[in-house]
């Protein structure tokens, strides 16, 4: 696989899929049908013609698009934050206003450094011509997408042209851009200057309409690419990506990879698919039954913290809590995993394992997980823990699992690494999960945390407003060496949501 | 590798001709049990009421773009990472600065938070990923127990403890994503097969732990297993750079954000691309996506300032937010899901309920 061609000048334009959407969004707007009303535009003393006002944009947008006007609004200034719109009138900062005030759609030009060549189009379309030095169709010049970086002999051109034109209309910015500039390309500074009269005596033989709308063209040019302080910069990208774009076409080319790849998509045509249907009607009972436990969808109570400022909720809900909400309660009969996930959860199973006596199993799981998760340099204590507390003939805390299991185990023990307890450890979960946990949720100890449990009262709205509340801060668990066990209790029926 | 004989170069095209059947031949069998879209399941789920959702906490204090956070899971702390090299852990309930400490590197485009909430990790241009102890001694100074752990070739774009605070799963862009052993800094396992940068990570929630998917510029997602290293399964539909995958809370299934402007639903279990979350207005990529806590709503965070609020069974989008100022580059819904805050270029933070 080749190299391929030398990508076109300008900005490579696969890298930038929002540009070309915005040119597609561009051209259908000056669509003569079904594009924005164009019109007339009496500026000073001069006619524009093919002009569009802020409203019309915002209008069209919302319609076609069915959006909101606010959302038409924020696209069409998008739009002009790019630069494929431009404003006609002080063109200061890139603006969408949506209202009487003109614009006009971005059109192309043939060099930046050729204004004394073809006046712009006069139907406000995109001109596809070809240049006398680049065959076939151009793509309009002033689009984002396919100009090469400005460069700065152009900007010390404009610069300078603004300079001269009428001292004093650079801003402060520009004027620093100016001397930095002067400072830099100070051999070429005779040459930049004589540029930026030829211009302007080129753009006096020029109508005024036409003098007003290269103007604008030009200075929203600049502020797309070399934006004021402050404003934001749409042509950053952050840093380079693909950047192992490189070493990428190496990979793409080594038989290596492609072996790889063959194996990954023979073992995944062998793998077991499940039906759509089936994994579909998941999503809808999984999204059914946490919905009202879900407080972006359905609310929470006492009250929101973020909303009320008021952090009842958090109280209630601490880690480790006296009493647990009903909600809380009733999650821990969702999944096992959802159980063991919550501290208070897991100490009532721990309870409960304990009165069948096979609380072993928990706390094997539990020093799997250190294990699994723990310190590299831990791996030969941890494992040698496990096997005295819960693997050794006649340990302290004796684990039940099967014969073939434990042989397994104790062979891979000779060689301890982290996962060397996987087998054991999904043996004695998948033990929990079938059997200890559905008949916990069945016990009367659950049934009576369920009954126990309460729902806190909604928080009333304040009724004098303008009363600060001081937000509390939490201690920092960076803070404490274990966590806190807040005192505050939700008893049945509800309580106080105020704190 | 780029000069190879003519006979390599033979075995190289007949290598690739078979990688792409074998394709083809996936994506009939996958398209085999599509039996039905999820729209259409849920057109029977009722339809979510109005949405109000609001900035209710404005984070200022960072100097440049935010490019990453995340929270802790005591629900009101975040850590948040910027383009000067500043990463700010917040309360973000008072708005109070807590810690900060500055990188000797810029673009620190990825910060975790410890699950203990006494640490965090933070990295970025300069290819590694270092933890930092948080600590209140006003004697101490952060950056002096700063611990380096991982090592990459390239940028480093994710990281993430795992269960504890002893192991941290990086992604980068050197085309691969590792799990290292904090203390020692021992490369514990690398996961090789992403054909391009790997811009973000996901764990997976799952009962035995054991997966996390990966998503890169290379346009595919890839689910892995932690401790084999081999690519489980790998999706690829977008049409542009993954900048975001998040697990659904099942872990059946993740979400994907792209700057093809689309965000996308992937069921492992049906191994395929169930949903697309796109409109035609929206026009920029999606750089980072979160479900909230049932799973009913996904957050995204897109490059034209705004925040898009999709309903993920019935395919829609039920809210824009708009308030950023600049793109918005990294959005995290909070532990208990009473919120979600979302960083900006614009320099600062906003938490949103």
């Amino acid at each position: 696989m080749a190299a391929g061609p030398a990508p076109p000048p300008g900005r490579p334009r696969a890298q930038m899929p929002h540009l070309r959407k915005m040119e597609r969004v561009v051209v259908s707007m000056q669509d003569p049908d079904q594009g924005v009303k164009m019109r007339s535009q009496r500026l000073l003393v001069t006619v524009i013609p093919h002009a569009v006002t802020g409203s019309d944009v915002v209008q069209w947008l919302a319609q076609k698009f069915c959006v909101s006007e606010e959302e038409a609004l924020h696209l069409g200034a998008v739009l002009v934050q790019h630069g494929y719109i431009y404003p006609l009138r002080d063109p200061r900062s890139l603006m969408l206003r949506p209202d009487e005030t003109p614009y006009r759609f971005q059109e192309g030009r043939r060099a930046c450094w050729d204004w004394s060549g073809t006046p712009p189009c006069r139907r406000g379309l995109v001109v596809h011509r070809p240049l006398p030095k680049s065959p076939g169709p151009q793509t309009p010049y002033f689009w984002t997408s396919t100009l090469r970086p400005a460069a700065e002999l152009d900007y010390a051109i404009y610069l300078a042209k603004k300079n001269i034109r009428k001292r004093g209309t650079l801003v402060d910015y520009e004027k620093d851009c100016y001397d930095r500039l002067h400072k830099k390309i100070n051999h070429a500074w005779d040459l930049v200057l004589m540029q930026a009269r030829e211009q302007l005596r080129a753009a006096k033989q020029r109508s005024k309409g036409d003098r007003l709308v290269i103007a604008c063209q030009e200075q929203t040019y600049w502020l797309v690419n070399r934006p004021p302080p402050g404003a934001p910069d749409v042509l950053e990208q952050g840093p380079g990506r693909g950047s192992c774009a490189a070493s990428r076409v190496l990979m793409t080319k080594s038989a290596d990879f492609h072996k790889r790849e063959i194996e990954y998509f023979r073992k995944a045509l062998g793998r077991t698919r499940v039906k759509s249907s089936v994994c579909l009607e998941a999503y809808l009972s999984f999204c059914g039954q946490r919905g009202p436990h879900d407080p972006l969808v359905s609310g929470c109570l006492p009250s929101n913290p973020w909303i009320s400022d008021n952090d009842a909720y958090w109280v209630m809900n601490a880690p480790t809590v006296a009493a647990p909400t009903k909600l809380r309660v009733e999650r821990w009969g969702f999944s096992f995993r959802e159980l063991l996930e919550d501290p208070v959860g897991r100490a009532h199973f721990m309870d409960f394992l304990g009165k069948e006596f096979s609380g072993e199993n928990l706390s094997f799981w539990e020093a799997c997980e250190e294990l699994r998760y723990g310190a590299q340099a831990q791996v030969p204590t941890l494992v040698d823990a496990v096997y005295e507390q819960f693997l050794a003939p006649g340990a302290a805390h004796w684990v039940n699992i099967d014969s073939r299991t434990m042989e397994q185990t104790l062979e891979g023990l000779r060689q301890p690494h982290r996962y060397v307890l996987d087998d054991a450890q999904l043996h004695i979960y998948m033990l929990m999960k079938k059997d200890s946990y559905p008949r916990f949720l069945k016990s009367d100890m659950y049934k009576a945390l369920l009954a126990e449990a309460g729902i806190p009262l909604e928080m009333k709205r304040r009724v004098f407003p303008f009363t600060w509340r001081p937000r509390h801060s939490s201690p920092s668990p960076a803070l404490l060496p274990t966590p806190v066990e807040p005192t505050a209790a939700c008893g049945p029926g509800g309580g106080d949501g105020v704190a | 590798m780029a000069t190879e004989g003519l006979h390599e170069n033979e075995t190289l095209a007949s290598l690739k001709s078979e990688a792409e059947s074998l394709k083809g031949k996936l994506e009939e069998e996958r398209a085999k049990l599509h039996d039905v879209e999820l729209h259409q399941v849920a057109e029977r789920v009722e339809a979510l009421g109005q949405f109000v959702m609001k900035t209710r906490r404005t984070l200022k204090g960072h100097g440049n773009k935010v490019l990453c956070m995340d929270w802790c899971k005591d629900k009101r702390r975040i850590v948040s990472s910027s383009q000067d090299g500043k990463v700010i852990v917040w309360g973000s309930f008072t708005t109070n600065k807590e810690h900060a400490v500055t990188m000797p590197c810029t673009w620190v485009m990825a910060c975790a938070y410890a699950p203990s909430g006494c640490a965090i990790a933070c990295g970025g241009l300069d290819n590694k990923c270092s933890v930092y102890p948080l600590t209140f001694d006003k004697n101490e100074n952060m950056a002096a127990k700063k611990k380096s752990v991982a090592m990459h070739t390239n940028y480093l774009s994710a990281c993430s403890f795992t269960n504890s605070d002893m192991q941290i799963l990086t992604a980068s862009g050197d085309g691969t994503c590792a799990l290292w052993d904090v203390e020692s800094g021992q490369l514990l396992q690398s996961f090789h097969g992403h054909g391009a940068d790997v811009l973000c990570l996901d764990l997976a929630p799952s009962e035995t732990g054991n997966t996390f998917v990966s998503g890169g510029c290379d346009k595919k997602a890839m689910v892995w297993d932690m401790r084999s290293g081999q690519c489980v399964q790998a999706f690829e539909t977008h049409e542009s750079d993954i900048n975001s995958v998040r697990y659904y809370p099942s872990g059946d299934a993740f979400a994907s954000g792209s700057d093809d402007a689309t965000c996308r639903l992937y069921d492992l279990r049906a191994d395929r691309e169930v949903a697309i979350y796109s409109k035609e207005s929206i026009i920029f990529g999606a750089s980072s996506v979160d479900f909230s806590l049932s799973g009913r709503l996904l957050f995204a965070g897109y490059n034209d300032y705004t925040i898009n609020v999709w309903d993920v069974l019935k395919g829609s989008r039920v809210s824009i937010l708009f308030g950023h100022e600049n793109r918005v580059s990294t959005l995290r819904v909070s532990p208990d899901g009473t919120a979600f805050c979302s960083g900006s270029w614009d320099h600062t933070l906003r938490v949103w309920a």
